[in-house]
């Protein structure tokens, strides 16, 4: 148990980063352009409270809203091989790298955290977008890979906030091979009766797409959240077609069949606890 | 009429002479045949000199060259009593992903692979090699099959990519790849990829999951086409060649990398100048790799699979 000693040393931190924005600011909703007092949009989950957009959440906020009481510990993710291909384009990859460092205060794309949900014990992994578009390299494949060992150390279900671009390309052919890597992940947890499942989040496309995050026991969307495999514009490009309304949106991927269900963010911890009961293969210890 | 890349056009222009010369009737004074074979001396100097540098955005092109040897000639060429098999049992019959059932070196195996077609009709009937969910629902099913019978499985890469389509889409693309790189993972039986032109992305990734992944020498396998990148780390269509540079994605790349086992040479001036050395080189390379996984039990097989995709990357870089 050599990975565990080595990765999940649990750090119980404050649930929440520090809140730095004044309490009185407004805030503009971008899909109703009405104004939304920042408390107010806070304690909605930053679900427009006039129309219910629902904004982009950043993966400390997914695991703060996720978890029961005391809330989620999280865990130290393992150490990822350092800009493999030493990438440049108009500015190193490295570079890049240590900016979306300093301005997540993370170390790369993805949280983990373990805890309960109505009870159960689960292990939850957010993905977080403002981190180099929530790109997949090296780094998000091994956090998915430690979330599912402790997962399955703990008998616990794996629930993943997806939120990305796809695979990160300055990683190369070794971004690519985390496709078949966080596939295994998910084997790995299923193997052991343990339910998966998938909450996708705006926007989750690319190489992540077609991956783990097609492959939950339960496929969970947020209500108008970008999902797909191929881009809008390249889309466009090859088939020279306008797109139709509501393209890979949530609720078009509902209609297709391709998700259970679109659930609303406020809805979703309660949605989760059930589901997660539900799947329990044998009752979880009295909380 | 033999396609010539770009930077082949010395090649062209030195053939070109042979071929006058070899139409022409006894000229006074020169001996033809004395310089037909000097000039082929010389074209084979100029390839190999050309060959032996190629830039990753050369290499690019020749692995997209259309007279490259494609899936369905390598299937042929490779195996006897090939018996095809088709459709997903959903939707469709999917031509860009072709396969079935056929004996490799006398043996029975089941193989896949992403054709691109070899002429305007044929490459529009297998949509240029570009799947749509029912290839990769194909892919899977015949991955399950193989597993049941206990046939080796052996795949054949060149697609640029997943077909990018409205319909694709709606039929769940992103789900029908994940599921077919869980299908190869999962499959009880010996499996070897061979990306033997483009290996583009996700769309390759779906046939790649290999315990043996074979790249011919002037092949690429990459997460997006350099022009891809270009446009959005450069944001410029131009900068392809710089990006492929960046990307590390040809077979040496790859192979420092330790994400592919074997590189499998090809004759003088790339694949497309000699298809049938090329597609015999390959089935020399398929049953080496096959060899040693011949005796492995199906959970082994499976577990070594996995440990393989899981150390790769580890130890490279700081
Ligand atoms: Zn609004």
């Amino acid at each position: 148990m050599s990975w565990l000693t080595e990765y999940v040393r649990p750090k119980i931190r404050t649930l929440l980063g520090r809140r730095e924005v004044p309490e009185n600011l407004w805030h503009q909703c971008p899909a109703c352009q009405q104004m939304i007092f920042q408390r107010d949009l806070e304690k909605n989950l930053k679900v427009c409270t006039h129309c219910g957009h629902h904004m982009r959440a950043t993966a400390a906020e997914r695991l703060a809203w996720s978890f029961d009481e005391p809330g989620p510990t999280r865990i130290e993710l393992p150490k990822a091989p350092f800009d493999p291909l030493r990438f440049r384009d108009q500015k190193r990859y490295a570079e890049r790298l240590r900016e979306a460092r300093e301005k997540t205060r993370m170390e790369d794309a993805v949280l983990v955290a373990h805890g309960r949900i109505g009870g159960q014990p689960a292990v939850v992994v957010a993905m977080e977008f403002s981190f180099l578009g929530g790109s997949m390299g090296a780094a998000v494949g091994e956090a998915l890979l430690a979330a599912a060992r402790l997962a399955v150390l703990q008998a616990a279900a794996l629930v993943i906030y997806t939120a990305s671009g796809g695979a990160r390309m300055q990683e190369g052919a070794i971004s690519l091979m985390q496709m078949p890597r966080s596939v295994i992940a998910l084997s790995l947890v299923k193997e052991k009766g343990l339910p998966v499942v998938i909450v996708l989040t705006d926007p989750t496309t690319g190489g992540v797409t077609a991956s783990f995050a097609m492959l939950g026991d339960i496929q969970i969307a947020e209500p108008g959240a970008l999902i797909g495999f191929a881009g809008a514009r390249v889309i466009e490009q090859t088939v020279r077609e306008k797109l139709p309304e509501g393209f890979q949106r949530a609720e078009y991927l509902h209609e297709h069949g391709i998700i259970d269900m679109v659930v609303r963010r406020t809805e979703l911890r309660e949605t989760l606890a059930r589901l997660l009961g539900l799947l329990a293969s044998e009752p979880a210890a009295a909380a | 009429m033999r396609h010539f890349l770009d930077f082949e056009k010395p090649i062209a222009e030195l053939e070109g002479k042979i071929e006058e010369l070899r139409r022409m009737t006894e000229p006074e004074g020169v001996n033809i045949a004395e310089e037909v074979a000097r000039l082929s001396e010389k074209t084979e100097r100029q390839l190999r000199v050309i060959y032996a540098k190629l830039t990753p955005w050369q290499k690019t092109l020749v692995a997209r060259h259309p007279e490259r040897p494609k899936a369905m000639a390598c299937i042929t060429a490779l195996l006897t009593e090939f018996t095809a098999l088709a459709g997903d049992r959903a939707f469709a019959d999917d031509a860009a992903v072709v396969g079935g059932l056929g004996r490799f070196r006398g043996r029975p195996v089941l193989v896949v692979g992403t054709e691109k077609g070899t002429d305007t009709e044929s490459r529009l009937k297998h949509n240029f090699g570009m799947a749509r969910p029912e290839g990769y629902r194909k892919a899977r099913r015949l991955a399950e099959l193989a597993g049941r019978f206990g046939l080796p499985i052996l795949t054949f890469v060149d697609t640029a990519g997943a077909f990018p389509g409205i319909d694709a889409e709606a039929r769940g693309q992103a789900e029908a790849i994940a599921r077919s790189i869980e299908a190869f993972l999962d499959a009880p039986v010996p499996i070897v990829a061979t990306i033997t032109g483009e290996g583009g992305s996700g769309g390759a990734i779906a046939l790649a999951a290999a315990d043996r992944i074979l790249m011919l020498e002037h092949a690429i396998y990459s997460v997006i086409s350099p022009e891809g990148c270009a446009s959005i780390l450069w944001r410029e269509a131009q900068a392809a060649e710089q990006a492929a540079e960046a990307l590390k994605l040809t077979a040496e790349d790859l192979k420092r990398l330790e994400l592919i086992d074997a590189i499998v040479p090809e004759p003088l001036g790339g694949a497309h100048r000699d298809p049938e050395a090329a597609i015999a080189a390959m089935g020399d390379a398929i049953a080496a790799a096959l060899e040693p996984l011949a005796g492995i039990e199906g959970p082994a097989l499976k577990a070594r699979r996995r440990e393989k995709f899981l150390a790769m990357g580890r130890d490279h870089g700081g």
